[in-house]
């Protein structure tokens, strides 16, 4: 049986996301005045053996290692995890 | 230049591109027997080199981070190895990525302010001519490197940089012609114009312009060989 786990990896809030700046202003030329604020992130999608673990808890820290050691830099970034 | 005593090594990644470059300028312009590491080659293969080269590209494609995915690969562990050993170690702009990807060095790049991806010659002044990477360098020497790179903008947390300032690791800022640190000789809105950073023991050393792409009259400036004149010169003194 395999579990999947969901994962966003944003940029801190008091990082400046350039990337979300300047879709922010292509909306604002384009019209779109209610939008004040942009930020820019990753979707990752994990399939993982549920049968290696012994317990939910246990793979929930494999993905959590592995968001913090690989998928995101801790410097700059923050993520979070959903399972399903 | 004869310099066939000394070893070094160039790292090798799906999609470095730079690694010629290093390798010419290397053995051809400093007479250096330099060889290349392919990221999987055999840990016990690799031993014996006076200095490693990270050279620039696109490792990876630049996939998920730049430099992220081979700060991740077998031979960073054996270049955090050397490292750790007192190993000199040259990270250029993706190398230079690489390394902090790698918690060598301290800090991370974000993308260009400008978004842009910038390729043009810049200013440096030095700023410790002590590292085993600047030694050859003349004091108010402004020097003329290339950048090429998409993210160069470097960031750390103000802990980090006051230690690297008290430390003397920020070893390159960028500048103007006349040497002066100003916000418009920043060419990718990194912070305090730091443009190359060394570790606390100055034997490992990331900068985002490209030594081995100014090394040549022909390429318009020779500045970038003093870097690699400063290495050669460190190793024959040590």
């Amino acid at each position: 049986m395999t579990k999947k786990a969901f994962i966003k990896v944003t940029l801190k809030e008091e990082v400046l996301d350039p990337q979300g700046k300047a879709v922010l202003s292509v909306l604002k030329s384009s019209g779109y005045d209610n939008v004040k604020d942009v930020r820019v992130g990753k979707y990752i999608e994990l399939e993982i053996d549920r049968d290696n673990f012994p317990s939910i808890e246990k793979l929930k820290n494999e993905v959590e290692e592995i968001s913090d050691k690989v998928l995101s830099n801790p410097l700059i970034e923050e993520y979070s995890i959903e399972l399903k | 230049m004869e310099n066939k005593k000394i070893k070094a090594g160039i790292t090798v990644f799906p999609g470095s591109n730079c690694d010629y470059d290093v390798y010419r300028v290397l053995n051809e312009i400093f007479g250096v027997r330099a060889s290349f590491i392919w990221h999987k080659d055999e840990v016990k293969k690799l031993g014996g080199f006076d200095f490693i080269v990270i050279p620039g590209g696109f490792s990876y494609g630049d996939y998920l981070r730049s430099g992220a995915l081979a700060a991740r690969s077998p031979v960073m562990e054996y270049v955090k190895d050397y490292a750790e050993r007192s190993g000199i170690v040259l990270g250029i702009c993706n190398g230079f990525q690489i390394l902090l990807e790698a918690g060598i060095l301290d800090g991370v790049m974000l993308a260009n302010i400008s978004l842009k991806f910038e390729c043009k010659d810049v200013y440096l002044k030095t700023l410790n001519f002590d590292s085993p990477f600047t030694c050859a360098i003349k004091k108010d020497c402004v020097l003329k490197l290339p950048i090429a790179h998409h993210d160069g903008n470097f960031f750390a947390a103000d802990g980090t940089i006051d230690r690297l300032n008290k430390n003397g690791s920020i070893i390159f800022k960028y500048c103007d012609r006349e040497g002066n640190i100003t916000a418009g000789s920043n060419p990718n809105g990194s912070l305090y114009n730091i443009a190359g950073i060394s570790n606390k023991t100055f034997n490992v050393a990331g900068l985002m312009p490209h030594p081995e792409r100014s090394s040549e009259k022909i390429l318009g400036s020779q500045d970038g060989g003093y870097v690699f004149k400063s290495i050669i010169k460190y190793i024959k003194e040590k």
